[in-house]
Parts: C-alpha cells; sequence; structure tokens
C-alpha cells in the first residue's frame, strides 16, 4: 500500500498539522468503508483524518463539493458557519440543498450540516451561529483547518492573520468560484517535510506567505506569465471591498467602474499593457456572472481543495503552494506560486 | 446491473449505508431526483452488452457518458456511439489520476484508435517453479492452487510442477488433491500443505539448471511449523454470532487486523484452517468456486498461501489487506478524483450538447503539476486511418488453415482480440457461423459442426488469400481479415497458433497466467451535471511522452499567443441558461442511467 509514497518519493516527517495520534486501530466498519482510500494514502492518514477538525465558513456550490469529499473522507469533525437564509440561487450549484429548504427560514450552515450528517454517520457535523470577523482567536484553536469562501477580501485576510497568531498550526484556505473560473488560496505557515529523492533523503520546507503577503507583492516582481485570472481577482476584489460588497455582487453594469479601477491598479503597479494583463473579456465574463457558479466547476474546484485539505491534515503529498486556478474556457487547472519577489 | 457495496461508500455520494445491496442505477435515479424534481432519469439494471440496448437505443441520446470500469463494455459502446453517430465523453480515474476524452464520429480518433494498456501477465514458468515478487505467489494462490482445490476439476491447472525429465509425477499427483475418505479435515489439509509446499519444491528443486542463477527455495513442512493438533475452540465461535454467516479463519483464530503481516505459522494456521472451514461450512460451492476478492474465506486462503509460498522463495511477506488488493485487483479511489473527472466530463457534455467542436479537450487530471498545470486539457486526436473499428483497413490474419479449427479463430480471434459481442462470420457470400440464442435449430446445430471444422474444411473453404468478413450487428461493426495461411507457429512466443496484425491488440493472451480480475461490478452512468460523481474507475491512460506530450505544446502555443480561443469558448460556457432549458422542456427521457455488470471477469494490469 506504500507504493504510493515511492511513486510521489514524498515522506512527510513532521506534517505541517500536528494531529494527535494514538495507538488505537481502525474499527471493521472503518476498514470496509474506507478499504479503497486506504489503499491511496494509507492507514495511518486514514487514522490522522480521523482525528481532525475542519471548519469552512460560507456554503456555496463550491463548498459544499468540499464539505462532502471530506465528510466522505472520514475527518473527525466539520464546523459550518454561514447564517444567510436559503433561497433559490443558492440551490443553483449547492447539491446539500433540497428544493422544500428553500425559503425555509434555516440557516445555510443549518441545512447543508442537515444533509451532511447524512453522508457519513462516522463525522461529527455540526453548524456554529454567529460571525466569524467578530469571534476572537480563542474560537479557531479547536480547528485544524480552515476554509473561508463567500466573504470580501478584507474579511479573509483578517480571519488568514487570526488563524496565523494561534500558537497551534492550522491549515488556512480561501476558495470563490465566478462562473466558470475558480481561485484557491493556500497557507499552510511553514509546512516542513521530507523529500526522498533516489539514494537520499532530504528535509524540505515550504514556507507559505499570508493572504495579505501574497497579494501585496508587486506585480512586476511576479512570474512571468501569472494566470490572468489572479490579477482579474484582485481587480474585482478591490473593486467589491470599496463598495463593501460580497464575492460576486456585481453586474455587467459595474464594468467602467471596473475598467477605470484596474487603470489605476496597473498605473500604481507600472503595468502599461493593462489588457494583455486582465483582458477586458475576462472581467465582462466574471461581472456577468454575478454570484453564479457553474457547478462542474464547483466540482472541480471542491476535488482540488479536498485532496489539499486530506494532504495537509495526512501530511501524505506534497502541498498545492499557493494559488489554484481552473478556467473551464481554457480547460487548464494551474498552480501559480506567488509567495516572493522573484529576483530580476 | 451492479449493486451498491460498502465500498463504494467512500466516493459515490448518492448512496448511503442502508442502500447496500440495491441497484445503483435505481438509487442514484431516486437521489438525484432529490434535489432536481423535475428533470427525467430512467435507470436500467441491466448489462450494457444486453442486445435492448441496440443502435436504435443509443440514436435517441444526444451524448454519451461513459463511467464504465473494464475494457470490454468500453469497447462495446464506443462502438454503439460509432454506428449510431453519438458523441461518446469517455472516462476514468486511478487514485489521483484520471483521464476524460471526447470521441465523435469523423471528427476525433474513436476509444479504440489507440492501443490501449495491455493487462499484466506473467509466464507459466514464473508462476509455477521461479517466482520473485509477491504478486507470482498470488497469482499461484489464486488462479493454480485455490482453482485446484475449490474451482471446476475439469479445467486445465499447470499447479504441480514436472521435474527435469518429466516423468509421470502428474498421474500420481492428480489424486493428491482428492481428500481420502479416511482422513479428517486437518489430515487433509497437512497433506495438501506439504505437498504442494513441501514436495513440490523439493521436486521443482532437482532441476537444477533452474537453479544456476536463482537462489534455491525453501521447501516447508507444516510439522516444523505446527507440530500439533490445531485446537478448535468451539466456545469461542459461539460467542462470535457472525462466523455463522461468514466462515472465517481470522475470526476463528482471533486474528483482528488485516493490516497486519503474518508470521509463517500463522500463515500456515490460517491455511488450514480456512481450508477446513470451507469443506465444513461451504461444501456445496466447492468444484464451482472463483476467487473473488469479497468472499472472506477465499481472501484468506489465497494471502495465506502465496505467503507461505513467498517465505519459502524469500519474498517478503503481505498483509491480507494488500494481499486482497493484489489480488482482487482493486482499483484505487477517492472522492476527489471522481468529483474533479465528474466536473470535467459536464464540461465537455456541455460543449458537445452545443456543437462546440474546436474546444473539444481531452483534459488528463495529474497527482504531481507539470508545467505548473495539475489538469492539463490536450487537443483531440484525428482518428487512425488503420483502426479497424472506426476505419474500413482490413487486418491480416495469419494462420494454419489445415489445422486451425473455425471455433479457435472465433474465440482467440473475433471475440477475445476485436471484442466481438454477437459475431457473424462470412467467407464470401457464405455464412459460416452466426452467435446469439435465437438462432433456428437446423442452423445452429450447422454452426456448431462447422465451429469444430479446420478452416480449409468449411463449407466455403478459408485458404490463403481468402476474405473473412466479420460482422456484429449489435456493435453494428463489419471488419474483413485478409487470411494469410502459414504452417509453423512458435508454441511460446504465438501462442494462439495464429497472428493477427494490422492493428495493435489491446490485450494479449498467451501461454502465459494471466492475472483475472476479481472486479465484478461496472457502472455506465449518464447522469445529469447535479449528479455528478458516481463512478469513474479504471486504469486511465495517463498521457504517454510519445503520443500525448508535443500535443499539449502547441494547444498551449496556440491558447497563449492568441487571444481568440479563450474569448470563444467563454461565451458558450457562460450561457448555461439555453442548455438548461432543453433540459427542462424535454419531455423525453433525455437523461439515462445505465448500469452494467458484464459476467465475465476481466483483465486488468496489476500495477
Amino acid at each position: 500500500m506504500e507504493h504510493d509514497d515511492c511513486k510521489n518519493n514524498i515522506v512527510h516527517r513532521l506534517s505541517g498539522l500536528r494531529i494527535d495520534m494514538d495507538e488505537e486501530e481502525l474499527t471493521a466498519q472503518e476498514t470496509a468503508l474506507y478499504d479503497r482510500q486506504i489503499r491511496v494514502w494509507g492507514v495511518d492518514a486514514q487514522k490522522r483524518l480521523s482525528r481532525a477538525h475542519v471548519l469552512i465558513s460560507g456554503l456555496s456550490g463550491a463548498t459544499a463539493e468540499l464539505c462532502k469529499n471530506i465528510v466522505l473522507a472520514g475527518v473527525g469533525s466539520l464546523t459550518l458557519v454561514d447564517p444567510r437564509p436559503v433561497t433559490e440561487d443558492a440551490c443553483n450549484a449547492n447539491f446539500l440543498i433540497l428544493p422544500e429548504n428553500i425559503n425555509g427560514g434555516r440557516s445555510l450552515a443549518d441545512v447543508c450540516c442537515e444533509s451532511l450528517k447524512d453522508f457519513n454517520p462516522m463525522v461529527r457535523v455540526s453548524a456554529e451561529k454567529g460571525d466569524l470577523m467578530q469571534s476572537d482567536g480563542e474560537f479557531f484553536n479547536k480547528f485544524d483547518v480552515v476554509v473561508i469562501s463567500c466573504c470580501s477580501s478584507k474579511a479573509k485576510k483578517l480571519i488568514n492573520e487570526k488563524c496565523r497568531k494561534r500558537s497551534r498550526r492550522m491549515a488556512f484556505y480561501t476558495v470563490e468560484c465566478r462562473d466558470s473560473c475558480g481561485e484557491i488560496f493556500v497557507d499552510l505557515q511553514n509546512y516542513t517535510y521530507m523529500q526522498k529523492s533516489s539514494d537520499d533523503t532530504a528535509e524540505c520546507q515550504l514556507d507559505f506567505p499570508s493572504l495579505e503577503e501574497a497579494i501585496s507583492i508587486p506585480w512586476m516582481d511576479l512570474p512571468r506569465k501569472v494566470s490572468k485570472l489572479f490579477f482579474a481577482m484582485r481587480v474585482l476584489d478591490m473593486f467589491e471591498s470599496s463598495k463593501e460588497r460580497n464575492p460576486g455582487e456585481t453586474s455587467i453594469s459595474d464594468l467602467p467602474e471596473i475598467l477605470k479601477l484596474r487603470e489605476e491598479m496597473c498605473n500604481a503597479q507600472s503595468v502599461k499593457d493593462y489588457d494583455s494583463l486582465v483582458p477586458q473579456s475576462l472581467l465582462e465574463r466574471l461581472l456577468a456572472a454575478g454570484t453564479k457558479e457553474h457547478p462542474p466547476v464547483c466540482a472541480i474546484l471542491g476535488g482540488i481543495l479536498g485532496q489539499e485539505v486530506i494532504k495537509a491534515i495526512s501530511g501524505k503529498g506534497g502541498p498545492l503552494k499557493n494559488f489554484f486556478y481552473f478556467d473551464a474556457a481554457d480547460g487548464k487547472g494551474v498552480i501559480e506560486d506567488i509567495s516572493k519577489p522573484h529576483a530580476g | 446491473m451492479d449493486t451498491i457495496e460498502v465500498s463504494n461508500l467512500n466516493r459515490q455520494f448518492l448512496f448511503r449505508q442502508h442502500h447496500v445491496g440495491q441497484s445503483k442505477a435505481k438509487v442514484a435515479r431516486d437521489a438525484v431526483l432529490r434535489f432536481r424534481p423535475h428533470i427525467n432519469i430512467t435507470p436500467y439494471h441491466s448489462n450494457v452488452k444486453d442486445p435492448q440496448f441496440n443502435v436504435d437505443f443509443f440514436k435517441q441520446f444526444n451524448v454519451v457518458l461513459n463511467g464504465l470500469d473494464n475494457l470490454d463494455a468500453r469497447r462495446h459502446v464506443n462502438r454503439l456511439c460509432l454506428a449510431a453517430e453519438v458523441p461518446l465523453v469517455e472516462s476514468g480515474t486511478t487514485g489521483f489520476l484520471g483521464q476524460v476524452t471526447v470521441h465523435v464520429k469523423g471528427k476525433t480518433e474513436c476509444y479504440e484508435c489507440q492501443p490501449k494498456p495491455t493487462p499484466k501477465t506473467y509466464p507459466v514458468c514464473t508462476i509455477t517453479s521461479t517466482p520473485s515478487k509477491f504478486v507470482h505467489c498470488i497469482v499461484w494462490a489464486k488462479d493454480l492452487l485455490f482453482a485446484k482445490l475449490f474451482g471446476d476439476k475439469n479445467q486445465d491447472n499447470d499447479l504441480n510442477v514436472h521435474s527435469g525429465d518429466g516423468n509421470s509425477q502428474s498421474e500420481h499427483a492428480q489424486d493428491v488433491f482428492v481428500r481420502n475418505p479416511h482422513e479428517d479435515l486437518e489430515q487433509y489439509g497437512r497433506r495438501i500443505y506439504d505437498h504442494v509446499f513441501g514436495y513440490n519444491i523439493e521436486v521443482a528443486l532437482t532441476n537444477e539448471e533452474t537453479w544456476k542463477n536463482r537462489q534455491r527455495p525453501r521447501p516447508v513442512y507444516i510439522n516444523d511449523l505446527l507440530p500439533d493438533k490445531l485446537v478448535h475452540r468451539n466456545g469461542y465461535s459461539e460467542d462470535c454470532k457472525t462466523e455463522d454467516l461468514t466462515p472465517s479463519a481470522m475470526s476463528s483464530l482471533n486474528l483482528k487486523n488485516p493490516q497486519d503481516v503474518w508470521s509463517l505459522a500463522e500463515n500456515s494456521r490460517i491455511f488450514l484452517e480456512s481450508l477446513r472451514l470451507f469443506f465444513e461450512k461451504r461444501e456445496k460451492d466447492i468444484g464451482c468456486l472463483t476467487f473473488d476478492k469479497d468472499d472472506q474465506l477465499a481472501v484468506e486462503f489465497v494471502t495465506a498461501a502465496a505467503n507461505i509460498r513467498a517465505s519459502s522463495f524469500g519474498i517478503p511477506l503481505h498483509s491480507l489487506f494488500e494481499a486482497k488488493g493484489i489480488a482482487g485487483n482493486i482499483v484505487h479511489a477517492v472522492a476527489t478524483t471522481n468529483a474533479i473527472i465528474a466536473g470535467l466530463i459536464v464540461i465537455e457534455a456541455i460543449k458537445v450538447l452545443q456543437n462546440d467542436f474546436e474546444n473539444y479537450r481531452m483534459t488528463y487530471c495529474l497527482e504531481h503539476p507539470s508545467r505548473k498545470m495539475l489538469l492539463m486539457p490536450v487537443q483531440p486526436f484525428e482518428a487512425n486511418k488503420s483502426c479497424y473499428v472506426c476505419s474500413e483497413t482490413p487486418l491480416l490474419l495469419e494462420v494454419n488453415t489445415n489445422t486451425a479449427k473455425l471455433r479457435d479463430v472465433v474465440e482467440r480471434i473475433v471475440k477475445a482480440k476485436l471484442g466481438m459481442n454477437l459475431p457473424m462470420v462470412m467467407v464470401g457470400s457464405t455464412l459460416v457461423f452466426e452467435d446469439g440464442d435465437d438462432l433456428d435449430k437446423d442452423l445452429a446445430a450447422n454452426y456448431a459442426l462447422n465451429l469444430d471444422k479446420v478452416l480449409s474444411g468449411l463449407p466455403a473453404p478459408v485458404r490463403s488469400g481468402t476474405v473473412l468478413c466479420l460482422e456484429d450487428l449489435q456493435q453494428e461493426l463489419v471488419c474483413n481479415i485478409n487470411i494469410k495461411h502459414r504452417e509453423e507457429f512458435d508454441e511460446e512466443k504465438e501462442p494462439d497458433g495464429m497472428v493477427l496484425s494490422g492493428w495493435t491488440t489491446p490485450s494479449e493472451k498467451g501461454k502465459e497466467v494471466a492475472v483475472s480480475n476479481g472486479e465484478t461490478k461496472a457502472v455506465a452512468s449518464v447522469s445529469s451535471s447535479e449528479a455528478d460523481g458516481d463512478e469513474v474507475e479504471t486504469t486511465p491512460a495517463v498521457p504517454s511522452k510519445k503520443r500525448k506530450m508535443p500535443k499539449p505544446e502547441r494547444s498551449e502555443t496556440a491558447t497563449e499567443n492568441d487571444d481568440k480561443p479563450q474569448t470563444r469558448p467563454s461565451r458558450n460556457l457562460s450561457d448555461k441558461k439555453s442548455l438548461q432549458e432543453i433540459k427542462d422542456n424535454d419531455d423525453d427521457d433525455d437523461i439515462i442511467v445505465l448500469d452494467d455488470n458484464p459476467e465475465t471477469s476481466k483483465r486488468k494490469r496489476i500495477h
């Protein structure tokens, strides 16, 4: 079963998350249910999963897919936060919502929690009330993984900083799906692992910047050919922040202002050719989509992010560093390392 | 035709524990209707190769989405899609790897244009005499020893080794496996044990030539390990209520963890105990058993036997969990890869429905990024002009027309190699053979006679230069084979006694022990975009350097330097509404869930 490790030649000695392990064996029920995945990542990884606590804030099509994936995988507990009411739109890409839940007066977190409990009785799923922005840092102490979606860039940065200040290291992720495009951000702080080459084993360390640090890197210092989506998302973030809107609360009528903002941002970054860095056509697409998510893209984002969460918990497999983009228009799923200024 | 198993539940999110045993197609339909009540879904709990799923059946669809788990069914559906001219979106996953491809007649290659990875097979002598890997011991335990003891007694079996001079060991050995009426099950088990792990190894050791450059195996005898009779703790088994439902040597010997690697003595005890339990609790199964990875007792027996043999040959021992994976050819599967692949399937299906041919892509899901990409799109390839499935290029068969029987050609070539389901064989205008259940009695008798005739002795004789015309009416596949007579064939290299060329075969079977696959489930599913995540497991063809890697280079430069292809699909893709409307307004059953479980067990590669 360990041949997968040999294949990727990576063995993690100190996984980013220190999840307590005891000697307890998996039950026969767990062994039977998780058989096919234990063959992929091994018994130890499965035990770590069953002791991990995951917080997901913001329930969208993409995070619903993520929830499904990690509940099926068998994490210890999943806590959901999303006080928004269940609207018809919410049901577009989120299969956890049944038609009878629409306008039923319950929160998205409650409705999704109820659905998810059914997926795997061995996972504790709960819904938490309240606003993460207001919650003190203590609240985050009980989690190994925090995933934030459906909120402003400002809120994401704030929560990211709160998590970083905890004494216990946790994995932090954000994800947004805008129509047929998606973005994932990963912050594992400093992640140490052993990389095995043909005859030698070397200790490797990855340093992840915070969200704030990553998006503050001057554009001119970034590697060439960074996905245009990275820049387009920053323009939209900036626009939405200035209007105090949530992601996707835009329409095509915002285009003139967005284009103006693009120009300003590009000027500030000393970028001359605005349209080749942030094409207007791409902005139009993202604006027109509004908060709509394309369901198959949610499946892809939820799949990629789910795998990253499982990797961080199990300490198996080199992590994605530190942005992921998918665009159904060209079909590419690309990793961008946006961590420090590139020399020269 | 597949039903839900516990091991499906870690990824097939439409199914719950209480659905175990029920039809996948039916449960999937009900589950999807819960969150999308207004769509039409028709479940078929049947085999996709059934005659009811003919070309007319396939013609009613705009697209077919395959989620099959075996090559045979995939080839069959490919042919029906070609015949019905319906686009096919094909997919598969293994662990973190997966791929989605699009096949449209006249526009792209078909599923069979390129040879598929061949199932791993091992030379007979490696299995019977010179194993060097654990898998060799598994194949021996499963396909030889297990088959010999519990399977069809009339089947050929290479279990007994012959000494160098090929004396008459086998005559005597035939009786060894039959239980002597005077011996109890423990005595019988000990005798079998000593014969296969002790005596047979001693015989093999007399073959000095074999061990010149190899480590000599060590014969193992039961008395050296377990000198005393096993004590059956009857009290214990009474406590364990499940034992009567599913007899298990592990539970009667109180070995709990399937992840543990047992010692040689423990394996020996499991061997004796599982053999005893087969005779005691499952006597009626004996004689007709084939290895099934879901049969706990069979897995225990095979694990123990493989480990004892491994120990004898100095090969590291393995746990039951690992042995089960190897013996059952279990495909690694996780929810995340299935979600990604399901998403990619829907993206391609939408392009197919929008006739957006220029933007069709084959997409590979990789475990490690290649040029920053985890999901790598590649432009589809053109059809292979020499593909016998989607072009009319004839094949060439070299065969001894004076000794080869029509049956040999039908079994080894037409069915095994060309994957025809219900073939007809014509020589000129004479029909010499036809397969099917509803044939006229006289006709069927006539065909049966023909099967046993040599090619040159058929009513329409087949000789060098003759063209055989093969047709499968269900698959609507016609294929011509030019016959070339040849006298001699190399027994080792050309074990079929005939050689087919003009196309690369997907599965070579020789005078070799094939690793038969215990996997018995298969799903073909066509589902709505919301119902993604259904089973899509198989061995994906990871992009090979030779054929596939140069392509993305081109597609990348095309999209990087030219903005047009990037903007065009975007409009199509964001135009979801129209698609939704088509679906919702269509009163016909436009979404179909097909379920399939071909009885024939398929061979798959082991790793």
